[in-house]
């Protein structure tokens, strides 16, 4: 193709020379800030991949100049925050959980961690308020399972329930139903008598004599229950599983035995002290 | 000029010669660095391939597309390692194919989601998120506590693995399905199971149901996630890529 630059007299502009039937095209320039922006854009890319981790290679990749590594930046980070938070986290660490509610500083950034740190973990459970839902206990009423002094709520929290924590606290409610101990009548007289303790039913002689035989180890003969085993007094009128006979029927049948993960091996322990002052602070600490 | 593109443009023959050499730098550039993955994983014990209930597990989670919601990748900033935990490494999701590190978070990262919540709270969240998240915009997915685990097939699903590269044993292929059994039944010995795969997590993880079921598997596979690496006893320069 005959090629022949000439100047457009409209636009002051060469043409590209290029000229399909009598259409001809202009080379017109692209803008000068345009041009030295994508040649600036060229510079910065050279002088990043000089500065910090860039090419691929055959075993690993280029380092950079700055030695830039965004986990170290991290560990930085992070040991910086831990030296601004340490002027208390270390008390607290140092501190016995009845000196830090004595101390109001104290007291004071326990509470703000503990809360921070509930809303990570414990709200998914227990509620953003503490307040639970079936199957996860109230932690701001005053009727606890497993004991509600701060010391007792700390140790729950560290080594949780029916979990495969040493410490962990352990009981076993037997599927009474489930495992062919009661008969389906049988439990239907016990539940019964549960009712009855919070004079719902009338308990049946029947059902007495099965409370008697299976039932008072653990929830003692007037139904208030043990902390040490966690089991729950059901003369309270709090159910966590449904208080309805249905619900009642269906907890000694399978038994419930809700667990809770430990979370020693999670959270440092200052952040379990706080938790346990937030949760204790919540409402119900005895 | 010295190079006229008129001359490529006019001759098929060079103009052909030249794409491929061009497209052959740019297929090289993605290539090359594959053969050299080995170097971004970094050192550490612990990881295993899933057990066969896992795999099981991870399948729903894939076939109902937890991933579109959820991520599974820690990222190495401050605020993520103090939610979630310690970050991601490459070398937990090396038996991962394909990897569920996902780019999007609507409800939070799962990465370390093992062992945070009992059993009894994941099978409640999936039967109605709502009844213990109020918050929650998770769908329900009441219909995995009814439906029977189809398993009969589990050996070839590792199988399968194994062609893609996951070290499964011949012995592991084997015992596949009374491993999948096992794992689900708190009344069985453990040992056999826990020899082939350290650290799992046994029980009925459905309690709703005395059969196995879809549920079973996706907790089992939720409650291993993340928990294979120990970092407490795990020096930081074995962390180094």
């Amino acid at each position: 193709m005959p090629t022949k630059i000439e100047k457009d007299t409209l636009s002051g502009q060469d043409t590209t020379g290029h000229e399909w039937d009598g259409v001809k095209e202009l080379n017109t320039p692209l803008p000068t800030w345009w041009v030295y922006t994508f040649y600036a854009t060229i510079a910065f890319a050279v002088v990043y991949c000089a500065l910090y981790p860039s090419w691929p290679w055959l075993s690993g990749h280029t380092q950079g100049l700055l030695g830039y590594s965004s986990r170290a930046e991290l560990s930085l980070e992070l040991a910086a925050q831990t030296e601004a938070r340490a002027k208390y986290v270390d008390r607290i660490r140092a501190a016995s959980l009845a000196d830090i509610r004595k101390d109001p500083e104290l007291f004071n950034f326990a509470m703000a961690g503990g809360r921070s740190a509930f809303q990570t973990n414990c709200m998914q459970c227990h509620g953003a308020g503490g307040a639970g839902s079936t199957g996860f206990p109230n932690l701001v009423d005053d009727e606890w399972l497993w004991g509600g002094s701060i010391d007792q709520i700390y140790a729950t929290i560290a080594h949780g329930i029916r979990n495969a924590d040493d410490k962990s606290r352990q009981s076993l409610m037997p599927r009474y139903g489930a495992d062919d101990i009661l008969t389906a009548a049988q439990v239907a007289a016990v539940t019964d008598y549960v009712l009855s303790l919070t004079g719902r039913a009338k308990a049946t002689p029947e059902g007495a004599k099965i409370w008697q035989e299976q039932c008072v180890a653990c929830h003692l003969a007037d139904g208030k229950g043990n902390q040490e085993l966690g089991a729950p007094n059901l003369t309270d009128g709090i159910w966590l599983y449904g208080g309805d006979r249905a619900s009642i029927y269906r907890s000694i049948y399978y038994a419930r035995n809700g667990s809770m993960p430990a979370w020693s091996g999670r959270l440092d322990d200052a952040t379990i002290k706080m938790l346990a002052v937030y949760v204790h602070a919540l409402g119900g600490g005895r | 000029m010295f190079f006229r593109h008129e001359k490529i443009e006019t001759n098929v023959i060079l103009m052909a010669v030249l794409t491929l050499i061009t497209v052959s730098i740019g297929g090289l550039v993605q290539i090359i660095p594959l053969f050299t993955i080995e170097s971004t994983i970094e050192r550490v014990d612990g990881v295993r391939p899933y057990t066969p209930l896992e795999v099981m597990g991870r399948n729903v989670y894939l076939r109902e597309g937890c991933y579109v919601c959820h991520s599974q990748q820690i990222r190495p900033f401050k605020d993520e390692v103090e939610r979630y935990g310690h970050y991601s490494l490459a070398a937990e999701s090396m038996y991962d194919k394909p990897f569920q590190w996902g780019s999007k978070r609507t409800g939070p990262d799962l990465a370390r989601v093992g062992g945070r919540y009992s059993n009894d709270w994941h099978v409640a969240h999936m039967i109605s998120p709502r009844a213990v998240v109020p918050e929650s915009v998770m769908p329900a997915y009441p219909f995995l506590a009814e439906r029977r685990l189809e398993f009969a097939d589990i050996a070839q699903h590792l199988k399968a693995l194994r062609a893609v590269g996951i070290p499964y044993t011949d012995e592991m292929v084997a015992n596949a399905r009374a491993d999948l059994e096992a794992q689900v039944n708190p009344d069985a010995d453990p040992t056999a199971l826990l020899k082939r795969y350290p650290r799992a997590v046994v029980g009925k993880f459905n309690g709703e149901s005395a059969v196995i079921t879809e549920l079973d598997a996706l907790v089992a596979y939720l409650q291993m996630l993340g928990t294979l690496v120990r970092f407490a006893d795990l020096p930081p320069d074995r962390l180094r890529q």
